[in-house]
């Protein structure tokens, strides 16, 4: 059963059509076939405008690809989350598939701690362990504990990135997508990310990942995936 | 005395109304019966007094009344105000009944805002003017959603206004036309009557008519009928009280009107029921102040 | 004993909470909406999307049991028939599972609230339709739904137009949620207000449905309403629906000219 891939990236291939530009067509990729099974933390590689993070989110269900299917293991069975109906995409993203993306979506008013326990209630975790818990990461990410208390529409890049990575990690996600988690931290919180990184990794957690930082890079980095070679022609 | 009674000389068919609307009327009125509290709808005609003044309740009367009847006319309680006695002598007049101020000897009476305080008998019938015969009128406006709500039992909204009540306050503070409930089916206005009434309204053994002329409605209470005066769980139905007795005759039990004596603010307090009370006082009752003015007996109309 | 369900996913597709298939509503000459179908499950938010006239809110008023569609069926999952057409049920038994068993929150308050009955009596009504008759109880629920509007609960007896429009939209939503729903349509529920007050109502309402576990389906022109409110969405055109999918996806990769005309024309601050 642990050998199992826990994505399976099936002849995946992305057009965009832009109906207002007269539908101009841009096709991203095709053909690509990917498989990341638990321990694996897979890394995109290609040029800047390849199409990495193009597929991250189609991984994520959040862009509808043209062609193929991609399928995560999800409650021992494979969800292909292309087709599957929005309630069974969004089971899947509360409990096996986490994302961490450069920006944070902020929504008004919810303050930093609700916003990272949020995973863990919407799972049925008590509340007071949600927060307990909460506290503990944002601790160990160096988050002043001032903060905790706000929502985290008005902090700096940096510290908004940490808020969004304790969201993601707070929960063991057995599948995580990464796009750029460490984009604008500084080393210190760089080395923290990574620590989080490779404990869930160990934990069996299957990554896909995209760091232009080639520290952090080369500290988590199982193996590397060009997208470069499934470009698709114009 | 019936036949007779549409002599050539009259100068209206008998009972002011023609037959043909008498006949509608007491076809709604059968309705009516046959299904407590429910508002039977009814072409109600033009009458020779304004809309408001009881044209509904004389409508019932007319259709309902025959020679061998005996009328009673009451207003606020009272036989003798200018309302009372003018409907009255219009009955006299074109329906050729005799007419009475006596509770028990009345065959039919016809009330504005109270019942009378002695409890009526079989064969006797209650006319009530009704203003308006929607209780829940005042919530909602639409006759449609109303209508919807009565079919289909549909009577939250009526505690809304308990519930405002209750909260403004501190208990149920309506005290005229308190919403009631029949035969455990129809919400029904109990038209303006004190609350202190409402109680005579259940299990009476009167025919109990309701006639509201301009909103062309009439509703009933068959003789033992149960009538139930909506409350809380917490905040229950309940009468008024009056610390004092009625200054004349000194009942302790009836329903009391205040009367303001000067400008110093003296005032007693007397029965509203103005019969109830000059019977107590010829059997020998007497009040704090049983020999005021208020006591004297009023002259007796000239027979007609 | 049947054998456990293997998951909450199997549980959710066994049991539709709403059903609708091929309503269609005609005006006359005129298409209200043509052809919609889609189902339900408990505790999902679905946005329907569009323009002015694209059929949204006939189609909300169809499926809301208000407006007989001229053909296609709305079926619900009663709790007292189990899943019933909506339209075939008689008017007392439909009017009382709207009572009893959904809310609607309407985009103008007038249209929701009684406007003669005080705040509180407002909030209270849903529970005296159901037979509440302990005045104590009642109020404690209505201060209780105040306070989790974040209403002042001094005011509760004050008038609705006593209240600016966002508050009187609060009252609204207690109102509609008071009595425990199981499915709730939204009208465009914070259009016509400020965008400040917009945003706190917002947020509020996102959280009750997330506490109450309530499906929601949200009638919105507002493609920032869609995204923080619904899971999935509906875009409406000319009275059809031309692209549904998952929220984000809809909104990050729209495939149809008219959602992408719709999300490129949101002004981005």
């Amino acid at each position: 059963m642990s050998s199992l891939p826990l994505i399976v990236v099936d002849d995946l291939a992305k057009t965009f059509v832009l109906h207002n530009a007269e539908a101009a067509a841009i096709p991203v990729f095709s053909g690509l076939r990917l498989e990341v099974r638990p321990g694996e933390c897979v890394v995109l590689a290609g040029e800047s405008g390849v199409g990495k993070s193009t597929l991250m989110r189609a991984i994520y269900g959040n862009y509808l690809p043209s062609a193929g299917g991609v399928r995560v293991l999800h409650d021992g069975e494979y969800v292909d989350i292309t087709r599957a109906a929005p309630h069974q995409v969004i089971d899947v993203r509360r409990r096996t598939l986490g994302y961490v993306s450069q920006f944070l979506r902020v929504i008004p008013r919810i303050s930093t701690l609700q916003l990272v326990t949020e995973p863990l209630l919407e799972n049925g975790v008590d509340p007071a362990e949600a927060q307990e818990r909460a506290e503990r990461l944002l601790t160990s990410l160096r988050l002043p504990r001032a903060h905790w208390d706000l929502p985290p529409a008005t902090f700096s890049g940096g510290e908004q990135q940490r808020v969004n990575i304790a969201r993601s990690f707070i929960r063991n996600y057995p599948v995580l997508l990464l796009d750029e988690p460490t984009a604008s931290l500084d080393a210190e919180n760089r080395a923290i990310v990574v620590n989080l990184i490779r404990e869930a990794l160990a934990g069996g957690a299957a990554m896909i990942g995209i760091f232009h930082d080639h520290d952090v890079r080369d500290a988590v980095a199982t193996r590397l995936f060009s997208v470069t070679d499934f470009k698709a022609a114009a | 005395m019936s036949p007779a009674s549409n002599t050539p000389e009259r100068y209206y068919n008998y009972a002011y109304l023609d037959e043909q609307t008498k006949r509608m009327i007491r076809r709604a009125i059968l309705k009516a019966l046959a299904i407590p509290g429910y508002q039977a709808p009814f072409g109600s005609r033009e009458m020779p007094v304004p809309y408001g003044w009881g044209t509904g309740g004389i409508q019932l009367t007319a259709a309902i009344i025959g020679p061998d009847d005996v009328y009673k006319c009451i207003d606020q309680g009272a036989d003798d105000t200018t309302n009372a006695v003018s409907i009255r002598r219009f009955f006299a007049q074109v329906a050729d009944v005799a007419v009475t101020e006596d509770t028990a000897e009345a065959t039919i009476i016809q009330t504005r805002h109270r019942i009378p305080e002695q409890p009526l008998k079989a064969g006797q019938v209650l006319v009530f003017q009704v203003p308006q015969p929607e209780p829940l009128r005042g919530l909602e406006p639409r006759e449609t959603e109303t209508r919807a709500m009565h079919a289909y039992e549909e009577y939250g909204l009526q505690y809304v206004s308990l519930y405002e009540s209750v909260a403004t306050y501190g208990r149920i503070a309506s005290t005229v036309g308190y919403p009631t409930m029949v035969d455990e089916r129809y919400l029904m206005s109990p038209s303006p009557i004190p609350k202190f009434d409402n109680p005579k309204l259940d299990d009476n053994e009167a025919i109990l008519l309701f006639g509201a002329g301009r909103e062309k409605r009439i509703y009933a209470v068959p003789p033992h009928t149960r009538v139930r005066s909506l409350d809380f769980e917490d905040y229950p139905f309940e009468t008024q009280t009056w610390e004092e007795d009625c200054a004349l005759c000194g009942a302790r039990d009836s329903y009391l009107d205040e009367v303001v004596l000067d400008d110093a603010g003296e005032r007693m307090f007397v029965c509203s029921d103005s019969h109830f009370c000059a019977e107590r006082r010829a059997q020998g009752h007497v009040g704090r102040m049983a020999d005021h003015q208020l006591a004297a007996t009023p002259e007796k109309e000239p027979a007609q | 004993m049947n054998a456990p369900l293997p998951n909450n996913l199997a549980k959710m597709q066994a049991a539709p909470l709403l059903r609708v298939d091929n309503v269609t509503k005609w005006y006359g000459q005129i298409l209200g909406c043509r052809d919609v179908s889609f189902e339900m499950r408990p505790g999902e938010v679905l946005g329907i999307v569009g323009e002015s006239g694209s059929g949204k809110t006939t189609l909300l008023n169809c499926i809301s049991g208000r407006l007989a569609p001229t053909s296609g069926s709305v079926e619900f999952d009663t709790a007292r028939f189990g899943l019933t057409d909506v339209y075939a049920l008689n008017e007392p038994d439909r009017r009382r599972m709207q009572r009893e068993e959904w809310g609607f929150v309407h985009q103008n308050p007038r249209d929701g609230l009684r406007m003669r009955a005080s705040g509180g009596a407002n909030v209270a009504e849903p529970l005296m339709n159901l037979g509440g008759r302990h005045y104590g109880k009642m109020r404690q629920a209505t201060v209780e739904w105040l306070e989790r509007v974040e209403l002042d609960t001094r005011r509760i007896d004050d008038k609705p137009r006593r209240f600016s429009g966002g508050m009187q939209q609060r009252i609204q939503v207690a109102r509609n949620l008071i009595h425990g729903p199981r499915l709730v349509f939204m009208d465009e529920p914070t259009g016509g207000l400020d965008v400040s007050v917009q945003a706190r109502l917002l947020d509020l309402l996102r959280e009750l449905v997330r506490d109450l576990g309530l499906a929601v389906i949200v009638v919105t022109h507002d493609m920032a309403v869609a995204r923080l409110m619904a899971d999935r969405l509906m875009v409406m055109k000319g009275g059809e629906v031309v692209e549904t999918g998952l929220t984000d996806q809809v909104l990050d990769d729209p495939q149809h000219p008219y959602s992408q005309l719709l999300v490129s024309s949101v002004l981005q601050i």
